[in-house]
């Protein structure tokens, strides 16, 4: 034999039916024909406020709907819309409450889209301070303190287990560690603290058979779990996973890259001040083999306090095919209050990306700036030489996604904390300052 | 514990104890309150019906809690101004008593404290107050005086004398990770200490729990 869970009553206000589903439970439950809050506990149902609240409203929960949360049965039995008023604002949000009879009660909220899942917790977590915040602690995990605020009951609907009146005040302290959060709630008569877990709309749709879809979450609300900053982890994760790979890339090429030198000059000098035209040669024919690989052209000018400018072109000699570059060697030093200074490098180094095999000649003309008559000038050419730029423009490429998502989590974490007490000042404070 | 069986003055209805050493028990059938005098039992007045409750747990519920089982033999519903709770009175395998409240779904179990702790006089007795009881620091979170709203089944004392009576609920100082709770209970002359902790039904493996509709 089971118990009988409901009892029938009629509202002794307006004669309609009303059904208590938490029995002995209940200190009072409202009317839902004529908004009369009604003392549960009266056999006679005595009225203990007359409907008085501003506006109905009606919950996305039916009351009376049973569905799971969490591996549970839950059955909405009370609800409540309740509202605190910042700078003139009144900021509403819902509140349901729950009951089983073999767990007893919990409680959903609802603010612009965001629930959580909420249940009081029978002690009071150790308060302290943090960076000048307070904080609490509970069972080893630290909640920061995000918003104080004075919370007024506006509308209020189904049964509850205290004597609920509409215009029934309570100071608020939320303490905040994503997807949890602490609250406070102080009246004269009694303090409660509660743990609220975020919970997304849809697993409330889903566990209570609710028609439709959830309400699009707005904003970022305080406790709401930072969807960017796991994934940004994981990113930096794999980043660092490709360059440990490309590490291993350049290592390999480091050892294999043949750096043959197909080409070299003896020390040779030239005059800078004699007419540009006279001052143009070109190099012998030398052989470049093996498969299309990089040529790099090495300039050494033993500049001292002056420049030289060589304008290179690298002829096939069969198929006339012609790269053309500039390379600038600068080198300046001296001494001033600071010590001595250099600037600039007396060896520059230019890599042609991919120069198939053949006979090549140089066509070369320099020119330079310096205060000697003479410059000794060197140029080398070697093919297969190990570069490191596209190995670093990959990375640098990899690294954007993971640097977005740090940002996004980033913007995420300043938004939350732009709805607390301790918002960042705006910009026009700044300007005063 | 043998099940003694006795019948009723009232109606002659044999009356089963789970508890041999009740003192008070209700008759099932007439509702007669019965007050063990030597071997005989004694009708010393009539109830009303107990109102409907949700609670799970009901007369015969067993359970374990710190390594003893425990049988619910008796019920007390205690109504204040602001609410109510039921309180159960558990026979433990070992031979002890213990009380099971149950308040809106929030459960707590103790016994009675086993050292001669100084409590207050009721008199004495103020919120925010600090005592020691068994080595355990408790501050007095509240005090409620509370009327016998109903009974029933077997008691470790009589009722049908007493109206009211107030209860300080005290819980322990120190950090939340550890809470544990007391109560002093001044029905009698002089006040008797409980200890214990919140438990969740889970925690009891209880069984012949109440079936309620529906769920």
């Amino acid at each position: 034999m089971s118990a009988p869970a409901v009892a029938s009553l009629s509202c002794p206000q307006c004669g309609a039916a009303i059904e208590l589903r938490t029995l002995d439970q209940a200190l009072s439950v409202v009317c839902a024909s004529c908004g009369s809050i009604l003392d549960a506990r009266d056999p006679n149902l005595h009225v203990l406020q007359e409907f008085k609240a501003r506006q109905k409203f009606t919950p996305q929960i039916p009351l009376g709907t049973r569905g799971t949360l969490k591996g549970k049965k839950w059955e909405a039995v009370g609800y409540q819309v309740r509202g605190a008023t910042i700078d003139g604002t009144t900021y509403y949000w819902e509140e349901y409450l729950l009951f089983n009879p073999y767990e007893g009660f919990r409680y959903l909220t609802q603010y612009d889209g965001h629930w959580n899942d909420v249940q009081v917790v029978k002690a009071a977590p150790a308060e302290s301070m943090s960076g000048g915040r307070p904080t609490v602690t509970l069972h080893g995990e630290t909640f920061k303190h995000f918003q104080t605020a004075s919370a007024e009951t506006y509308f209020v609907l189904g049964e509850f287990p205290w004597q609920v009146r509409v215009g029934d005040r309570a100071q608020t302290r939320d303490f905040v560690s994503p997807p949890r959060m602490l609250s406070e709630e102080r009246t004269d008569e009694e303090t409660t603290w509660s743990l609220g877990t975020y919970t997304p709309g849809a697993q409330i749709w889903s566990g209570f058979g609710l028609p439709g879809k959830p309400l699009q979450a707005r904003g970022v609300y305080a406790n709401q779990p930072d969807e960017f900053m796991p994934r940004a982890g994981s990113m930096v994760k794999r980043y660092l996973l490709f360059v440990a790979v490309i590490v291993g890339l350049i290592l390999i090429r480091l050892v294999t890259a043949s750096r043959e030198t197909v080409f070299a000059t003896n020390a040779a000098f030239f005059r800078p001040a004699a007419p540009a035209d006279s001052l143009a040669f070109v190099t012998p024919t030398f052989t470049v083999r093996g498969r299309t690989a990089n040529l790099e052209v090495t300039t050494e000018a033993q500049v001292d306090n002056g420049w030289a400018y060589f304008d290179y072109a690298l002829v096939n000699e069969v198929t006339g095919t012609t790269y053309e570059f500039g390379r600038e060697v600068s080198y300046y030093y001296g001494r001033d209050s600071d010590g001595n200074w250099s600037e600039g490098s007396r060896r520059d180094r230019a890599v042609l990306p991919s120069v198939p095999a053949g006979q090549y000649f140089l066509r070369v003309a320099p020119e330079a700036q310096v205060p000697t008559d003479f410059l000794e000038y060197r140029i080398v050419v070697r093919r297969d030489v190990p570069t490191l730029t596209p190995y670093l423009i990959v990375l640098a490429l990899l690294a954007l996604p993971p640097i977005f998502m740090a940002l996004r989590a980033w913007g995420m974490e300043s938004a939350r904390w732009k709805e607390s007490d301790y918002a960042p000042t705006s910009d026009d404070d700044d300007d005063d300052e | 514990m043998t099940a003694r069986s006795a019948s009723c003055p009232n109606c002659g209805a044999t009356i089963e104890f789970r508890w041999s050493g009740a003192v008070q028990t209700i008759c099932p059938y007439c509702k007669a309150v019965l007050v063990r005098r030597d071997v005989d039992l004694e009708k010393v007045g009539m109830v009303s019906d107990l109102p409907p409750t949700s609670s799970p747990i009901q007369l015969g519920t067993e359970g374990r809690w710190q390594q003893d089982g425990f049988v619910v033999v008796g019920r007390i519903v205690y109504r204040y101004e602001r609410g109510g709770w039921n309180e159960w009175y558990l026979r433990t395998t070992r031979g002890g008593g213990a009380w099971l409240s149950d308040a809106q779904g929030d459960l707590a179990i103790s016994a009675p404290a086993s050292g001669d702790a100084a409590l207050p006089a009721a008199s004495e007795l103020k919120v925010g107050q600090s005592y020691t009881i068994d080595g355990t620091r408790f501050r007095v979170a509240s005090l409620t005086t509370a009327h016998y709203a109903g009974v029933e089944g077997e008691l470790p004392f009589t009722t049908w004398d007493r109206d009211e009576s107030l209860f300080a609920d005290l819980d322990s100082e120190g950090t939340a990770d550890e809470l544990r709770f007391a109560t002093i209970d001044y029905s009698d002359e002089s006040p008797v200490a409980y200890v214990g902790s919140y438990v969740e039904l889970e925690q009891l493996a209880a069984r012949h729990l109440r079936r309620i509709e529906g769920w």
